[in-house]
């Protein structure tokens, strides 16, 4: 929780280990979709009342959505909206945001789950196909635009979604489904080939 | 598939998103030391198992993860209404087209 103290954690000697991310470069391509393992990205699931919302937005750079199904981006993070109280917040330039959380004083709760999610991107025309091979929500424009983001299932796994392009999708899935989705999506990608 | 309007989500959604949490509004009682045994069992175990209009609670678990209440038909599985949770039992339910 916020008011716990902060203490400095010696840094962990790396001389010599390699850190070896799930999945880590693997992509597949087919006419009009390509679906790629993303690099590892700095991640916090974040809860807090509206009450905490404003000092956890200012700490963190950018405005935490209120809306359902938007998210809200600046610079290389962005703040995903899952739930009435509650954020995934993705930084992709390395700065942790469980630093900026760990100065809010207001009561909230910021969990670092860097490790535990894996990104998958799957772009291209046929994008929107592929997902909806396993993902049995509305993806047309219409309803899903640019910007949006869900919680939701992928064929027997669950993953956050949320559409950075018009034809593309950033899917987060945790790391021990990371085998099944990957393959999940490489089948579909195939079907769904232009 | 059905389609769930969650009231958190503020949009209807699929079913596989959902997962059902029992009957509603039972309501357990301040004074639990002081329960007989016959109410005990009555709160804890026997619900009402209608056919027809049932108010059940049900979960966003694959969304919003959020617990909600929603009004059934038993019969024709059909959802009537779904409201937050903790809102007072709809005194009038809407009417449901064919």
């Amino acid at each position: 929780m916020a008011r716990a103290p902060v203490k400095k954690q010696a840094v962990v000697k790396t001389d010599g280990a390699e850190r070896r991310p799930a999945l880590a470069g693997q992509e597949a391509s087919a006419t009009g979709v390509s679906v790629t393992v993303l690099p590892p990205a700095e991640r916090i699931s974040l809860r807090g009342s509206e009450a905490s919302r404003a000092a956890l937005s200012k700490a963190l750079g950018l405005t935490l959505p209120q809306t359902p199904k938007t998210s809200a981006a600046k610079g290389k993070r962005a703040a995903l909206w899952l739930g009435p109280d509650e954020w995934l917040v993705i930084d992709e330039a390395g700065k942790d945001p469980l630093a900026d959380c760990a100065k809010v004083s207001a009561l909230h709760s910021a969990v670092g789950i860097s490790h535990r999610n894996v990104a998958v991107a799957v772009a291209g025309p046929a994008a929107e196909a592929t997902l909806n091979a396993g993902c049995p929500q509305d993806l047309s424009l219409a309803v899903f635009p640019v910007g949006a983001c869900s919680r939701t299932v992928l064929g027997k796994a669950e993953i956050v979604l949320l559409r950075t392009a018009q034809d593309a999708f950033r899917v987060e899935c945790w790391r021990s489904f990371s085998d099944y989705v990957f393959t999940f999506l490489q089948e579909a990608m195939r079907d769904a080939a232009a | 598939m059905l389609l769930i309007r969650c009231p958190y989500c503020e949009e209807e959604r699929p079913e596989l998103e959902f997962r059902n949490a029992g009957e509603a509004h039972v309501v357990r009682s301040s004074e639990m030391t002081a329960t007989s045994d016959e109410d005990f069992e009555a709160f804890f175990f026997i619900r009402s198992n209608p056919k027809g209009i049932i108010y059940e609670r049900w979960r966003h678990i694959h969304g919003c993860a959020r617990f909600f209440n929603a009004v059934r038909d038993t019969v024709t599985d059909r959802f009537v209404m779904t409201y937050k949770a903790g809102e007072k039992k709809p005194a009038r339910l809407p009417k449901v087209g064919k």
